[in-house]
């Protein structure tokens, strides 16, 4: 099991991010940062602050810097490439599919501003299917990171991992939830809290709810297990058997659509021998401008939704 | 002036490449002849004189680099790279065959000498942008060609990168336009007007060279007054879809078409008689 909790210490992903980047830039002279026009919102600015010779705001022209991406990285580097999720993906989608995934380049497309608590900007701004998207291309790997701690830890595993992944983070400040050293590996799952009667598989920030709903959960005798899937692909096939095995239930939270993201990658996993499960997560629709909190409410995304879930899930379960 | 030894050997070495194109998609049944003789002039200066390179070597870190955004054009470049020694000219007779590393479209994982995947047009100056800025940030002398087709840059990327390659003041990309006039739907003009062509590259920040695409000596002198320029230069290459078979020459239909049998053997007697008179 990996140590976690919730605490009152919250902090940006995005901060996470930016301090990781400034340690790697130390420690690799190959590490180029690129953005488009959002370097103080991703916070990859602080990077070319320190390393300016290094870092390349190519404006507003994310397929320009998709492609710029690649070419840095056929000759050895090794390239960051931010913007908001749903530039980074879907403006330039045929980018990364030629350019940085068919030839299996080293660039890591990390965006910000994911899923539906970015807010008052609205749909437009609110990424919901970006993991459909990069899942769905070969040799792209799908990482969504539950707390700036972990995204510390993302980075340089990405960085030292040769070819391309996409990472995914959201806007707001979310709960610390790990310790330092959470012992990230590409790929893995981790076991966050045991249980037998049902099992919460999460990722990205919505552990953080997958947590609460435990403790929800126990104060009614029921006993969930938590598994943070940071990695949504290659997904940890292993972990979900094993929770299928031992829990029979299985419900997935993720700050996505529920078509093709963890939702997706989870019951592929078990699809041989399923068992019932729920995706929680944005019911193929596009999202409004809102207060985070209250839309992530409105949306069917809390710790309440999920217990709530959970115990019909049991209830069904016990006929 | 340029050695007339050197102009003659360059223009065997075109004819050769037009004579494996012809070949190559004929026995695929399927690729772009057009747009692949109309660039086999400029392929020949860049691979047998113009660019640093080694065989044996792909990887070379420091060979000039070459992309060619316009992937489609691949039975050219492969057989420039086939002739340059990357791998065996028996490959060519595999071109889009299943099991065989010659893609339709170039795959840098699988074909020697690629320095970049393409297929999907309007994507290689952006790579050539990341090239050209990895070249200076390793304070090497490595230069970058991309070729481009004048369709092409219909695609908004283009000039993404366009603006891009002069704000970063980047004199070692030499981008190449196969100006030859024709898209698979019709003229360029026709179909969305391109010009005033060379001003909108000097508005973006370009020196622009133009050329006859398929004169030697015009393309080696462009090439080295690119090479003399401080910003990145275009060198606009007139030149003619099909370049050196009479029925294909300027023609539409032989965009993505390979040649019938009674058409195959036209081609490749015109290529050879060409042949004989060079050696006259």
């Amino acid at each position: 099991m990996v140590s976690a909790k919730i605490t009152d210490k919250m902090r940006n992903l995005r901060d996470g991010y930016s301090s990781a980047l400034i340690k790697l830039g130390y420690e690799n002279e190959n590490v180029v940062v690129l953005d488009a026009d959002l370097a103080l919102s991703t916070k990859t600015k602080r990077f070319g602050t320190i390393f300016s010779e290094r870092f390349f705001d190519c404006g507003i022209s994310e397929a320009n810097m998709m492609g710029m991406a690649a070419g840095l990285a056929t000759c050895g580097k090794i390239a960051f490439a931010s913007s908001f999720a749903v530039f980074a993906t879907g403006r330039c989608y045929d980018q990364i599919r030629q350019s940085v995934a068919y030839p299996e380049l080293n660039v890591k497309i990390v965006a910000t501003h994911a899923g539906i608590s970015v807010g008052g900007d609205g749909a437009s701004h609110q990424m919901l299917e970006d993991m459909a998207l990069m899942r769905a291309l070969p040799n792209m790997r799908v990482i969504a990171p539950a707390d700036a701690i972990e995204v510390e830890d993302v980075v340089p595993a990405i960085a030292s991992y040769p070819g391309p992944f996409y990472v995914r983070m959201g806007r707001a400040n979310a709960p610390v939830l790990f310790r330092r050293h959470t012992k990230f590996k590409v790929g893995k799952a981790k076991l966050l809290r045991n249980g037998d009667d049902i099992t919460i598989i999460s990722t990205g920030t919505m552990t953080a709810e997958a947590l609460r709903a435990y403790g929800l959960l126990k104060e009614e005798g029921i006993g969930a297990r938590v598994v943070h899937m940071p990695t949504v692909k290659p997904v940890d096939r292993r972990a979900v058997m094993k929770a299928a095995d031992d829990t029979g239930l299985i419900i997935t939270c993720e700050e996505h659509s529920v078509i093709g993201g963890l939702g997706g990658a989870v019951s592929r996993a078990m699809s041989e021998d399923p068992v019932p499960m729920t995706r929680i997560g944005i019911n193929d629709t596009f999202g409004e401008s809102g207060e985070a909190a209250e839309l992530v409410r409105k949306y069917g995304m809390t710790a309440d939704n999920i217990a709530g879930t959970a115990k019909k899930m049991i209830k069904e379960k016990k006929g | 002036m340029h050695d007339k030894e050197l102009i003659k050997d360059l223009q065997r070495k075109a004819l050769l490449i037009r004579k494996y194109v012809v070949d190559s998609v004929y026995r695929a049944g399927s690729g772009h002849p057009g747009g692949s003789l109309s660039i086999a002039d400029i392929l020949a200066c860049l691979y047998f004189h113009e660019m640093g390179h080694d065989p044996k070597n792909p990887r070379w870190p420091d060979r000039d680099r070459f992309v060619l955004s316009k992937g489609h054009a691949s039975p050219a470049l492969y057989a420039a790279l086939a002739m340059a020694g990357y791998f065996s000219v028996d490959e060519l007779k595999n071109l889009r065959k299943t099991g065989h590393f010659l893609q339709g479209h170039p795959c840098m994982k699988k074909v020697p000498g690629v320095d970049m995947s393409t297929g999907s047009l309007g994507q290689g100056l952006s790579a050539g942008i990341g090239m050209a800025i990895a070249s200076k940030l390793d304070k090497k002398d490595y230069r970058v060609f991309v070729l481009m087709g004048d369709g092409e840059i219909e695609e908004g990327q283009i000039w993404e990168a366009a603006a891009s390659a002069s704000h970063h003041s980047l004199d070692n990309i030499i981008a190449i336009l196969d100006r030859n006039g024709l898209q698979i739907d019709g003229h360029t003009e026709e179909i969305l007007n391109l010009e005033p062509l060379k001003w909108r590259w000097r508005a973006f920040g370009w020196d622009v060279i133009e050329i006859d695409g398929h004169n030697i000596e015009e393309i080696l002198d462009a090439l080295h007054e690119a090479d003399k320029n401080d910003k990145p230069t275009l060198i606009i290459a007139y030149t003619i879809k099909g370049k050196g078979v009479s029925f294909m020459e300027g023609s539409l239909s032989f965009h993505g078409k390979p040649p019938s049998d009674e058409q195959y053997v036209k081609a490749m007697s015109e290529l050879n008689q060409a042949e004989e008179e060079l050696n006259g």
